[in-house]
């Protein structure tokens, strides 16, 4: 602190740095209430019946909906969410509950990597590994994409949530006599359940709303298909395609599938809320 | 435990018994493959075919990577391709033409409602030499309209594309200093620094749409399903033409094509009066030894029935998209080229 | 924590269960890690390997530094996909510094605890928005009002100020500016949630020193709490600049996708991973290769700073301060 300060003029410097901040604030929140305020709009006006039964239709057939997409994008996220969840639970698992495995270090580097790395590169390993042996794109290289998405989100809330279960309930289930992989999975897990269904809705929510890797991977498909064999769309994807589109009728439908999507994200936040908060 | 094994192999569409083809590429015919001929096919022949427009090169790299049974492309495989393919898969690739269509210069200029270029015009916008509307050049072609003094935003295509390699030959056929400084492929060093470029026939069209002084080049049939202003071209008799079905008919009309349908330079700068300058011919690529991309005797087979009818009954759809139909002359040639794809060594 | 009901659990006392038991648990759970260590691993080493053609036809500074791209000759060369890589995210990191700690110093400092939840709220809200709506909002909303604001700038400077035309390029609303603006948005959570954490963090005797001393509010914040929790702010500043980097589909829809240098603050622009979603898809050869050597630079950079951030995010929980 500068002796001699004037005080009232510090005062007003003080009132000055709060309407800065207030500033700073607002110019956080406007875009969101932007984003979201058009989202709702103009998705809702865009949102039918049709956008949830009719798969892609050619514009002179009205242009149809898009339940290709949305069965695309359920089927490639649920088992993407199995296979990034059991590798992000094996991994938060491990960190928590064997601290001292010498893989750990490497884990946790190799988790903060695969956070940060860009989702498009995750898709293209997954086109060297898995499309071009397979000689086809297919609904499961986009979820192992979009599993590699999710892995290190939940990775990182199974870790810190497990932690959080005091080391008391674990010395309870080794006095008991139990081993210690039923002290993990009946007793740590269970009481840590709301914290670990939280990572995952989180890393569900997220991979939904992926497109870059699945331009690789799940290669897209105007056809309704409910085999994840197949080529397969996304809601993401088709935003992405749409949003170029000079056709006021794709347009809408990628409003739509905004709003869609954007429902899911909000629908994962708010339960992901309620389950920890239930605590 | 077995009924588990069925449902997981009938999830990983193992066991679907409809035949599948998968196709992908050129942007340019995909209104008329992916709003005519797939639909009309499927119906007939209980075929499920997945079209998806990612563009020629796109088309191309996805049937050398052997993911796709059939590739798009309105650029034909180079001499260096067809025997980098030949190596690479042991089978030759078949050039199957399906459509012509002529590639429309649109414009985004509220308030011109007419517009004249011609090659060395579009040559120097491209080339980043002419940058803004009312430069005397233009002007010159357009008497009467009143030209903004807004810059010119070229815009290009993203990705791989043969509207690119159409509208390129064009450009090199007619303007020596774009031949040597650019020249002609699917994907070129863009030299206009104030161009932009998107994904996509649609792509190139949507973002004419949505920005003021923006000039592309889409087929015709994006132009026209989305009300964009068209621009007319000079062609080689020094007349201004419009694209339509009429003069790319005209343009389309007599030219030559080699045995195996690979039309190198494309249909540019017909000497025909009445010839819209810029058409291109759009093919499906499919290799020639069909075991190389098809999983079944039964994939090859719709592969050749998908072709033999696009050849065929197929062209009656062209037009309603304003595409120009084969020749009957190409058509014989094309059959006899579909009847040379084997699976294994036999006869399809 | 729901209480445990231990009754319900059932052991078996066979040795062989007890015995192997524990080893197929953790065994299993390794070879998943090692599975996903193991991905990772190989995705950089592809990258590394499928790009050695590039680097090694071009050379490894003739490839970062060419500025050509051309198919048709076949040369290709990173310099403008790097810059503007660079130049759009430092360019976010900027427009997103200030605002993102006036919201995290607001959240914890100011607000009413209503108010910083749903603050909270916002910021993990914007952080979990999927970038394609980013894009999509950025086309359609975003670009027309920044082409507004340009042209009237660009029709002033040509009045006024000709020698600025080349600095701003093309107002056409497409462009940086987009690019720039829609990434900042994207970035604040990033930077605000780190820094909000790490202000929470700085105990309370810390403050109630400074204002022992009679300090006004603004200043201690400023000398006893931004210093403290520095740490936490420069590890987000981090995590943001790398999100910035590695961000796709939002860029790639409103930047317009010319690598044509030099840049202008108006004009199209292009970034690594623009340039992949574009050509990756038809790219053979040597442009694949130069394309997956791209790759490869994008993953040693946010690679690199991942861990830099993460280092500093865990000194801080350690020790409390960097």
């Amino acid at each position: 602190m500068r002796p001699g300060g004037n005080l009232e003029r510090r005062k007003l410097f003080d009132r000055f740095m709060l309407g800065l901040l207030i500033l700073g604030s607002l110019l956080v929140v406007a875009p969101l209430v932007l984003v979201l305020g058009k989202v709702f709009l103009t998705g809702l006006s865009a949102l039918n019946l049709a956008f949830f039964v009719e798969p892609y239709r050619p514009l002179d057939e009205g242009g149809g909906g898009l339940a290709h997409a949305i069965v695309g994008t359920l089927m490639m996220n649920l088992l993407a969410l199995l296979i990034g969840g059991l590798l992000g639970l094996a991994g938060g698992i491990l960190l928590s509950e064997y601290p001292d495995h010498p893989v750990n270090p490497f884990l946790r580097v190799i988790s903060d990597l695969l956070n940060g790395l860009p989702a498009l590169l995750k898709g293209l390993v997954i086109y060297t590994l898995f499309v071009i042996p397979m000689g086809r794109f297919t609904g499961l290289a986009g979820a192992l994409a979009l599993a590699l998405v999710m892995v290190p989100i939940v990775l990182r809330a199974t870790e810190g949530v497990l932690k959080l279960v005091p080391w008391s309930v674990r010395e309870a289930g080794l006095a008991l006599g139990l081993p210690r992989w039923r002290v993990i999975l009946s007793l740590v897990l269970p009481s840590a359940l709301p914290g670990v269904i939280t990572g995952l809705m989180l890393g569900f929510a997220r991979a939904a709303g992926e497109a870059a890797p699945l331009y690789f991977t799940a290669g897209g498909n105007l056809n309704l298909s409910f085999s994840l064999g197949d080529q397969v769309e996304s809601l993401a994807l088709t935003i992405y395609k749409y949003a170029g589109e000079p056709s006021p009728v794709r347009q809408e439908q990628a409003w739509a599938a905004s709003l869609v999507l954007t429902l899911l994200v909000l629908a994962a936040g708010l339960l992901a809320r309620w389950a920890t908060r239930k605590r | 435990m077995k009924r588990a094994l069925v449902a997981a192999a009938a999830l990983l569409g193992l066991a679907s018994a409809q035949v599948t083809l998968t196709g992908a590429g050129a942007t340019f015919p995909a209104p008329l493959y992916t709003e005519k001929y797939i639909p009309t096919f499927s119906k007939l022949a209980n075929v499920k075919i997945n079209y998806q427009a990612v563009g020629s090169g796109g088309g191309q790299r996805q049937l050398l990577d052997k993911v796709v049974q059939f590739a798009g492309s309105d650029a034909p495989l180079t001499d260096a391709q067809m025997k980098e393919y030949q190596d690479k898969t042991g089978s030759a690739v078949l050039h199957i033409p399906a459509a012509l269509g002529p590639v429309a210069i649109t414009y985004n200029l509220p308030g011109v409602n007419e517009l004249r270029l011609d090659a060395d015009t579009l040559a120097a916008i491209y080339l980043g030499k002419i940058v803004r509307w009312n430069d005397p050049r233009i002007a010159a072609l357009n008497p009467g309209v009143n030209l903004p003094r807004q810059v010119i935003s070229a815009v290009h295509r993203s990705d791989g594309s043969g509207t690119t390699y159409i509208f390129t030959a064009y450009l090199s056929a007619i303007s020596a200093e774009w031949k040597s400084k650019v020249g002609q492929g699917t994907a070129v060093n863009w030299p206009a620094f104030s161009s932009l470029a998107n994904r996509g026939n649609a792509g190139v069209a949507g973002l004419v749409q949505k920005s003021p002084g923006a000039v592309g080049y889409v087929e015709l049939a994006y132009a026209l399903e989305n009300n964009l202003p068209i621009a007319s071209v000079k062609n080689a008799a020094g007349n201004f033409v419009k694209p339509s079905l009429a003069s790319a008919k005209e343009a389309a009309e007599g030219v030559d094509l080699p045995k195996d349908l690979r039309l190198v330079n494309q249909v540019v700068n017909t000497k025909d009066p009445a010839g819209y300058p810029i058409v291109g011919m759009t093919w499906l690529l499919v290799f020639q030894k069909q075991e190389v991309t098809a999983k079944s005797r039964e994939q090859a087979k719709a592969v050749v029935d998908f072709l033999n009818w696009v050849i065929t009954d197929g062209q009656e759809l062209n037009e309603s998209l304003k595409y120009v139909r084969l020749s009957p002359k190409v058509v014989n040639q094309a059959k006899a080229l579909i009847a040379t794809i084997t699976y294994n060594g036999q006869k399809l | 924590m729901e209480p445990v009901q231990t009754r319900s659990i059932h052991v078996s006392q066979s040795p062989l269960y007890r015995a192997l038991g524990d080893r197929l648990f953790v065994g299993a759970i390794l070879v998943l890690c090692l599975l996903v260590i193991g991905i990772v691993l190989v995705m950089g080493w592809q990258l590394g390997s499928a790009g050695s053609e590039a680097l090694a036809a071009f050379g490894f500074w003739g490839f970062l530094s060419g500025s050509t791209w051309d198919p048709v000759q076949n040369i290709y060369g990173a310099w403008p996909f790097i810059l503007g890589t660079l130049l759009t995210s430092l360019g976010a990191l900027a427009l997103a510094f200030f605002p993102a700690l006036a919201v995290a110093i607001f959240a914890v400092e100011y607000a009413p605890r209503w108010l910083g939840s749903a603050l909270s709220y916002a910021l993990e809200l914007l952080a979990s928005l999927p970038s394609v709506i980013y894009g999509l909002w950025g086309l359609f909303v975003l670009v027309p009002a920044v082409r507004a604001v340009q042209e009237s700038v660009y029709f002033w400077a040509a009045d006024y100020a000709p020698f600025l035309l080349p600095l701003l390029g093309n107002p056409i609303g497409i462009g940086m500016t987009s690019a720039v603006l829609v990434l900042a948005v994207m970035i604040i959570p990033f930077a605000a949630t780190l820094a909000k954490d790490s202000i929470a963090l700085v105990p309370a005797a810390q403050r109630e020193a400074a204002y022992g001393l009679g300090a006004t509010k603004w200043e201690v914040i400023r000398l006893a709490i931004l210093p403290y929790a520095r740490g936490g702010i420069l590890a987000g500043v981090i995590l943001a600049l790398t999100r910035a980097l590695g961000e796709t589909m939002a860029v790639v829809m409103v930047i317009g996708n010319s690598n044509k240098l030099p840049f202008t603050l108006f004009g199209p622009a292009t970034t690594i991973p623009s340039a992949v979603i574009n050509e990756f898809g038809e790219a053979q050869g040597l442009q694949l290769s130069s394309l997956l050597a791209l790759g490869f630079i994008l993953f040693l950079i946010s690679g690199a700073l991942n861990l830099l951030a993460a280092w500093i995010v865990k000194r801080m929980s350690v020790e409390g301060r960097l």
